[in-house]
């Protein structure tokens, strides 16, 4: 299995070479997973080309989520699983994206299944999807403040905010 | 909140409010629903109401304590949460599995994908109209959850799958439960049919609702069931094998009507298929063997080694304690819940926490194909197809 695996990373990883030397900026093999690093400014067309290409034909994009790596700078990785039905293989795309703007483009128009997945880590991470038809809070309120997901938020309490029933009290003196 | 803006905004539409607390929207999901008479014009759903931060607990767990929160998202399929997250901690460290516990896996994954079903059929029904469809079903449920019982000592949230196997060795008397159940089963699955499948009502209201077509349901990542009912054959268990499902021999249904019922027929053929894995599953079993991969400092030493090796006791005061720490490295792992793809990437930095652990839910996922299959559609069929599409509000919230 590892082996067919690593063949189907080199296959995407070639077809994409071969299209735009620049396209693919490394291929990490870990565990019969491959991932293949894209620039952030190739990834509408790289994903694009796996989507279309008769090669390729990756027409399921299964999932899509995002890694914190603060402090480190570029700090977050976007990642996006894709399947190809057809062809019955797997492959990671990443995306590393820096901390200051973070801004990708959005995979809408390739995969109109990117919608909800783009929204949620916009939501839950700050990422803002450039070219997105509806880029709005999913899972939280949309007057919540933060993105919980980003490593620097607290995991408990809000806003560092121990619950001493301190905020209640005040709210409900007249 | 979310509000939405009237596609013709002259008063020939109307916006009606469709939850949360609505008992056929299957949890708290609310529907904004234009109407044009009784037609659907358009449809937003707003989800959240259940949001718990699943993902963000687990950073804060060791990576044996999340189990636990897993069982909590999908709350009919706890077992199949546990086995694709210990399997995706499993890849990261590379874990081999001994055989039996794979087996034992397997046969309680397709007991729990047999109950979720029937959770499923039962609430469908009474969604439409059918009250003794609900009752037949969670007859044959509690069987299910009665087996779940012997074995975890717990009914739903049974944390029974663990990290590198299994949590206990089978209890006595399992063999002949299980024996009891397959015997059981098959007639009451006839039973079932016999309500539905050539009922007049049932076929007026789901046949020829809710369709998408093939390649809709491709571009907007839908798997599972209704993926299946629409003629694509992919399921996770044969085209990504996972837990030995390789030596397994089942059918996978397909259809091509892809409507409300091409789904119930596919789910009852898979009710069936289920039962055939669980009697193949049943017959690999040994008595005898181990359930738990050796990995020390990483497994649970055996009880009775704690009691007498110095380095057991060390390794077990560790694990519970401080946890085990993983290479710094990322992995996906996909299995096949009822409902469909169910997925969970874990990105490791070499600490005892997970750095992320992300669930691709398939509730969460076929949910956005909803306003494509009820636009257009009458206010009636709404509920048919929320039903149809089998989401679990707190896997889609998680």
């Amino acid at each position: 299995m590892t082996e067919s695996s690593s063949q189907n990373a080199n296959v995407v990883a070639e077809h994409l070479r071969s299209w735009n030397s620049k396209a693919v900026a490394e291929v990490i093999e870990f565990r019969g997973d491959t991932t293949i690093v894209i620039p952030r400014e190739f990834l509408r067309a790289a994903a694009e080309r796996c989507r279309q290409d008769a090669k390729l034909q990756y027409d399921l994009l299964s999932a899509a989520t995002c890694v914190d790596r603060f402090p480190h700078e570029p700090r977050f990785e976007l990642i996006y699983q894709l399947v190809s039905i057809p062809r019955r293989e797997k492959v990671r795309l990443k995306v590393r994206v820096s901390g200051n703007d973070p801004v990708v483009d959005s995979l809408v128009p390739v995969w109109p299944g990117a919608n909800w997945l783009e929204r949620e880590i916009f939501d839950l991470f700050g990422i803002r999807f450039h070219g997105h038809p509806d880029l709005r809070r999913i899972l939280l309120p949309e007057d919540w403040e933060g993105y919980p997901l980003r490593r620097d938020y607290p995991v408990e309490g809000y806003r560092d905010v121990p619950n001493t029933g301190e905020l209640f009290r005040k709210s409900s003196t007249p | 909140m979310t509000t939405v803006d009237t596609a013709i905004g002259t008063a020939k539409t109307m916006v009606l409010n469709m939850g949360p607390q609505h008992p056929s929207t299957h949890g708290v999901l609310r529907i904004l629903l234009e109407l044009d008479g009784e037609t659907v014009v358009k449809a937003i759903p707003d989800l959240g109401y259940l949001h718990t931060g699943i993902e963000k607990s687990c950073e804060d767990k060791t990576y044996s304590q999340a189990i636990t929160l897993t069982d909590r998202m999908d709350y009919l399929n706890p077992l199949g949460n546990n086995l694709v997250y210990c399997l995706a901690v499993e890849k990261l460290l590379g874990l081999e599995i001994p055989k039996r516990a794979q087996y034992i896996r397997v046969m309680m994954v397709e007991l729990q994908r047999i109950s979720s079903h029937l959770v499923w059929l039962g609430t469908h029904a009474i969604d439409l109209g059918a009250m003794t469809v609900f009752l037949y079903c969670f007859r044959e449920r509690e069987e299910i959850l009665n087996i779940f019982e012997l074995f975890s000592g717990q009914r739903m949230m049974t944390s029974y799958i663990r990290i590198g196997g299994l949590a206990l060795d089978p209890p006595t008397g399992w063999r002949q439960a299980i024996e009891k159940f397959l015997k059981m089963m098959p007639s009451r699955v006839d039973e079932y049919e016999t309500l539905l499948t050539e009922n007049r009502i049932w076929i007026g209201r789901t046949k020829g609702i809710g369709y998408i077509s093939a390649e809709d349901a491709v571009a907007l990542s839908m798997t599972g069931p209704t993926l299946r009912a629409a003629g694509i054959a992919y399921d996770n268990r044969k085209v990504f094998p996972y837990s030995s499902y390789e030596e397994f021999d089942f059918n996978v249904p397909t259809r091509t009507d892809s409507d409300c019922y091409a789904r119930y027929l596919i789910r009852v053929a898979e009710m069936r298929e289920s039962l055939k894995i669980i009697r193949q599953a049943l017959d690999k079993i040994s008595n005898e063997g181990p359930i738990r991969a050796e990995a020390p400092g990483v497994i649970p030493p055996q009880r009775e080694k704690m009691k007498t090796e110095m380095e057991a006791l060390i390794y077990h005061f560790k694990i519970f304690t401080e946890g085990f720490s993983p290479v710094p490295g990322e992995a996906y792992v996909s299995v096949e819940s009822p409902r469909g793809e169910l997925g969970c990437f874990i990105a490791s930095d070499g600490s005892p926490k997970p750095l992320r652990a992300h669930f691709r839910s398939p509730s969460y996922i076929n949910l956005q194909a909803l306003p494509k299959l009820i636009e257009g559609q009458l206010i009636a069929d709404v509920i048919a197809c929320i039903g149809t599409i089998d989401i679990i509000l707190g896997e889609v919230d998680r």
